[in-house]
């Protein structure tokens, strides 16, 4: 332990009311910790500037899942482990339960919340490649003008990192609501980890995936190598860890793989076209994990993997 | 044997496993001692200078802490070992990051944060020196010109040191001169002629519980003169550290106690470093009138504490077309880190195991351990013989490969067997059989088949497979005349209730010390297991019966303590009427009777060496070891092309160590030495960055878990040997030696590339399948070890 815990302020608030009044009163010197498992590793190496840290991890209002016809909702304080155990969650975001499953221990898992994972906003976190293809959407809550108010708002989850380690929080908001559409019941999901060894591990790179393969004729026909009534892509999400300062979603890849043909003839070009356009948008960098170069690499392999997957 | 049943051989629950299981285990850091104090060492950060100067922060009252310097030791500056040169705290000179240069105590451990940060250490820095090669750089450079000292780090010792070279050895198969003709003949003649050179890198032990010990300091209070000293600790070799103690104090040895409490886990790594904390922690409470306890956090053990030598190994053979070894040529070096400390004895291991299983009509072995400015590196399961055996394995499977034969067919040829001689020219008069080893480890692992169907399924798979053996040995005991000048001794007591107490320094520190010679002892009185007793080692009250290392303890220890108990036992029959065969009651009664008479009874057996061990250090030629421990290992891997990922897929260990005394405790040394072999293989890179360690923590430091490991078939072949208590020999290193060859030899099979480092991580895979032409890029030392994109927090914002 290389901080003293006695310099540290540590406090409870009753409600979510009391704990966004505090967060409201003095923007910045409070932290809202939940988990705290990324936190406690930076106490113990004494890399965590002193704070005064708001305990949320005891409020029932953050921790629920609630599936409705359209939608999951998962509240910010839902752990690894309550994502794992889940059954609707596997069964209609499997990478998500995967993604889940990746994360540290049991221990971990046991307290790691997802509003956790996403506000520390580190690019290598195991979720937010699943949460990228499933397009999910945030929603923040802050006190209102009137006492005990909460304003919200929500946003897509793509739009939430601002830069490394930054997010569109204001110091005055709290995550409270991820929300995840259940639409993907025919797509084609694709998620892989690869990290420094098989559990445990931080990601040297990660690629998530989702697809819609048809077979009928392409809406559009403007691309060459799209082959009405050919086997081919009609919508695909992609995004990644580890390959910029923050989670991406990988448009440009995405762009070019739009209705792309995956018939034996048209597979090599597709692939071709789809690694132009990812190296355009991997901007990955060397540091103590692994290199640029091998990050880039093998993220592009993974995308070939993938696409190589949608032919059969 | 009373209970008619064998112990030896069976697997009776480990002596202190119950109080593991249930956590009721007391360690270090669980204790405590009334009016106890906290310790902490202030180190360098830089990696080679001297100190301009030290300035304590005003805002910090001083007079509360206990500060000690190097001026501050009654006794010599020095960590003893074969060489002088290591000190305790660092005076001016630094010679490596994290060298300890203050010690600090105060009553709060909370209160040590503060002061760190409140001392500032001003140096003059100097050019450091990283590697093998820029430390021969700067002799090279001494020879052409005398004043070129710049970059000579360490200036030499009475005890076979040279400038930046701690140790050198030379080893010939024969006479020197002549060995050396038939050398040059050989090489002149040969049909092929192969060369290699083999890299290995530093690997931290990663014992669970970090270093960690409290010490009081006895000081008379009318005079002041200190009486003696006490220290309890985790640690391998309790007598090691009353050794250290009597120079740091200039104490005689009996004032200095030692206490080797419950230790979570060694490897080599708590063999010389307790010398070290020990001496720290007992000044600390010489200077403060407190017991001191110093524990390090993983960070600062990782950072400041000893590793496996890293070495680089050139290897030029000459063979003949049918694939007989005729001459070779092996040239050692190990990066032996800032001071000597045990780099001559792990460069003696190296050097004896550098030939292998086999036979060499003519070798030269030459080893050398280098200076560098990195904290000195030290003990490591192994003890040098991986380093050598990973060289000299690969390097076989070169050789079938040049010549077209099969990784099975060069080992054949070549193998050592009964009535040879080693390349020390020692016999091998106790059956040694590898060929048989050989056929039953391929023919258990189902190598033949599993290879045809890589062979075939690999040109269309993305997963490209392969399999690879190595063969080897591991000497067990001391090299050479070693044991001779441990002269270890064992007392075997009988308590008042009748029963045995086993009274040894070798420690347990979860490899099995307690149960396997509590079993001997039960075995040889023909006891219950249950019976048997064994003091917690206290220097005070146990003998020496030497460090815990080496693979000497169920050999030599336990022949020691047999020896003891057959002494008990012709004691009663003749003076006690015990008679034969004995019940446990006609025991108890018997050495009841016995105590009645004589108030104590207690047999002591000291180390015999079989008289036709011979060693003679000079020429490096003789018998190196009492006994060796025979293997064949069987590595299979999959190497991933999209993410150029090896993994273990399979692995199969097949061992001849004698007489295997617990069958599951066997098992577990063996599964365990494979584990670390595969870190030490393919996860487990130390990390530097000008002298620092960039990865001293277990996030980084990659350590295989139990999901990245094979299932692991072990398998024993038992050929008792006369040295050990029921024929056993040692096993603990053993396993450390095989894996990395032949996990390498199998990527090699796999992919056909021939990988001739380690860590072997996927970044250096993927340079080199990826690698159309020379490029400028090296894989893992491309690493930005100043960077991690993950752990950074600058202004950690966590919500909800």
């Amino acid at each position: 332990m290389r901080s003293d815990p006695t310099q540290f302020a540590l406090t409870a608030p009753a409600s979510l009311q009391a704990v966004l009044a505090q967060l409201a009163q003095n923007p910045g010197t409070h932290i809202p910790i939940a988990g705290g498992t990324e936190l406690m590793v930076a106490l113990a190496a004494g890399r965590l500037p002193r704070h005064s840290f708001l305990s949320i991890s005891h409020l029932p209002e953050l921790r629920f899942i609630r599936i409705t016809p359209d939608a999951i909702h998962l509240g910010a304080n839902t752990t690894f482990t309550d994502i794992r155990r889940n059954p609707t969650i596997a069964a209609d975001l499997p990478l998500l339960t995967l993604a889940a499953s990746w994360t540290g221990s049991i221990a971990n898992q046991n307290r790691a919340t997802l509003g956790g994972n996403l506000c520390n906003a580190s690019p290598a976190a195991d979720t937010p490649p699943a949460l990228l293809v499933y397009d999910a959407t945030v929603t923040l809550i802050s006190s209102g003008a009137a006492p005990g108010e909460i304003v919200q708002r929500t946003l897509p989850y793509r739009d939430f990192y601002l830069a490394y380690k930054s997010t569109v929080l204001r110091p005055d908001e709290l995550l409270h609501t991820i929300t995840i559409p259940r639409a993907y019941s025919v797509h084609r999901h694709f998620l892989r980890k690869v990290g420094t060894r098989n559990a445990q591990a931080i990601s040297k790179t990660a690629l998530a995936a989702l697809a819609l393969v048809s077979e009928s004729p392409a809406t559009t026909s403007d691309s060459p190598s799209t082959t009405p009534c050919a086997r081919h892509i009609q919508t695909i999400r992609l995004a990644a860890a580890s390959l910029a300062d923050r989670p991406i979603r990988l448009y440009a890849t995405e762009a070019a793989l739009q209705n792309a043909s995956l018939a034996p003839a048209h597979l090599d070009a597709t692939l071709r076209r789809a690694r132009a356009a990812f190296a355009t948008e991997a901007h990955p960098i060397d540091d103590i994990r692994s290199t640029a170069r091998y990050r880039t690499a093998v993220a592009a392999n993974l995308l070939e993997d993938f696409l190589r997957s949608l032919t059969t | 044997m009373s209970q008619g049943n064998p112990i030896l051989g069976t697997s009776p629950l480990r002596k202190e496993g119950r109080a593991k299981v249930l956590g009721a285990t007391q360690y270090i850091d669980d204790l405590t001692l009334p009016g106890l104090w906290h310790g902490t060492t202030i180190r360098s950060t830089i990696a080679r200078g001297r100190i301009k100067s030290i300035t304590f922060d005003p805002q910090i009252n001083w007079s509360e802490y206990a500060i000690v310097r190097a001026a501050d030791i009654p006794g010599e500056n020095s960590i003893v070992h074969l060489t002088r040169d290591h000190p305790c705290l660092a005076a001016t000179e630094i010679n490596h990051v994290a060298e300890p240069i203050l010690l600090l105590a105060h009553p709060e451990k909370s209160a040590l944060l503060a002061a760190r940060s409140a001392i500032h250490i001003d140096y003059d820095e100097l050019p450091g020196v990283f590697t093998i090669e820029a430390s021969e750089a700067a002799v090279e450079a001494l020879h052409h010109d005398p004043n070129a000292t710049s970059n000579i780090i360490w200036s030499g010792s009475n005890s076979g040191g040279t400038p930046n070279c701690f140790k050198q050895y030379q080893m010939h198969t024969g006479e020197a001169d002549e060995t050396e003709d038939a050398l040059a003949a050989a090489f002149e003649s040969a049909d092929f002629i192969i060369t290699g050179e083999y890299t290995t890198g530093a690997q931290e032990q990663l014992y669970i519980e970090p270093n960690g010990v409290i010490a009081e300091c006895d000081i008379d209070p009318a005079t002041g003169h200190i009486r003696g000293v006490t220290v309890r600790g985790s640690m391998q070799c309790p007598y090691y550290l009353v050794h250290a103690l009597a120079l740091v104090f200039n104490l005689p040895e009996e004032n200095c106690r030692v206490l080797q409490v419950e230790t979570g886990g060694a490897f080599g790594g708590k063999e010389d470093f307790p010398s070290v904390i020990g001496s720290h922690a007992a000044l600390l409470a010489m200077k403060c009138g407190h017991p001191v306890k110093i524990i390090y956090d993983r960070s600062e053990d990782m950072a400041a504490t000893t590793k496996r030598h890293p070495s680089r190994t050139r290897i030029r053979t000459a063979v003949s077309r049918d694939g007989k070894l005729l001459a070779g040529t092996i040239d050692i070096a190990l990066d032996g880190g800032a001071y000597a400390t045990l780099s001559p004895v792990v460069l003696s291991r190296a050097t004896l195991h550098a030939p292998g299983p086999y036979k060499w009509p003519h070798l030269r072995v030459r080893a050398k351990a280098m200076a560098t400015n990195i904290p000195p590196h030290g003990a490591f399961r192994g003890f040098g013989a991986p380093q050598s055996l990973f060289a000299l394995e690969r390097h076989i499977d070169k050789i079938a490969h040049t010549l077209g034969l099969t990784p099975e067919e060069i080992r054949r040829r070549n193998f050592l067997s009964t009535g040879d001689r080693t390349a020390t020219g020692q016999l091998l008069t106790e059956p040694v059989d590898m060929q048989h080893l050989l056929t039953r480890a391929l023919a258990d692992s189902g190598y033949h088949a599993r290879r045809d169907r890589f062979a075939a399924e690999n040109p269309t798979s993305r997963i490209k497979r392969g399999i690879g053996i190595a063969a080897f040995m591991h000497g067990a005991g001391f090299t050479g005349s070693g044991e001779r000048r441990l002269n270890s001794l064992v007392h075997l007591d009988i308590l008042p209730n009748g029963l045995p107490q086993i009274l040894v320094s070798s420690t347990e520190f979860g490899q099995g010390t307690n149960t396997i010679l509590c079993q001997v002892a039960a075995e040889a009185l023909a006891l219950p297991y249950d019976d048997i007793l064994i003091h917690q080692p206290d220097t005070t009250l146990v003998p020496d019966s030497g460090p815990t290392v080496a693979s000497r303890t169920a050999m030599i220890v336990g022949k020691l303590v047999e020896r003891a108990a057959h002494q008990i036992l012709t004691t009663l029959r003749t003076h006690a009427s015990l008679p034969t065969p004995h019940t446990r009651a006609q025991f108890i009664a018997a050495a009841q009777s016995y105590l009645t008479r004589h108030n104590h009874l207690r047999a002591s057996t000291r180390y015999q060496p079989a008289t036709k061990i011979h060693w003679d250090d000079d020429l490096y030629r003789g018998d190196a070891y009492p006994a060796y421990a025979w293997a064949v290992y069987v590595a299979e891997v999959a190497v991933d092309l999209s993410t150029y990922t090896a993994t273990v897929t399979r692995f199969d260990a097949l061992q001849e160590v004698g007489r295997v005394l617990h069958p599951i405790l066997a098992r577990g040394q063996i599964e365990g030495g494979i584990a670390q072999g595969i870190g030490y293989a393919l996860y487990e890179k130390c990390v530097y960055q000008n002298g620092h360690l960039m990865n001293n923590q277990m996030t980084n430091y990659i350590m295989p878990t139990s999901a990245d490991l094979p299932t692991i078939h072990v398998y024993f072949e038992e050929t008792p040997s006369p040295h050990g208590p029921g024929g056993a020999k040692g096993i603990g290193e053993l396993p450390m030696d095989g894996p990395a060859p032949a996990i390498l030899n199998a990527i090699e099979d796999a992919t056909g590339i021939a990988f001739t480092a380690i860590p072997l991580l996927p970044e250096d895979i993927f340079e080199r399948l990826t690698a159309y032409t020379t490029h400028p890029h090296g894989g893992t030392e491309d690493l930005n070890p100043a960077t991690d994109l993950d752990t950074e927090t600058e202004s950690p914002r966590v919500s909800a």
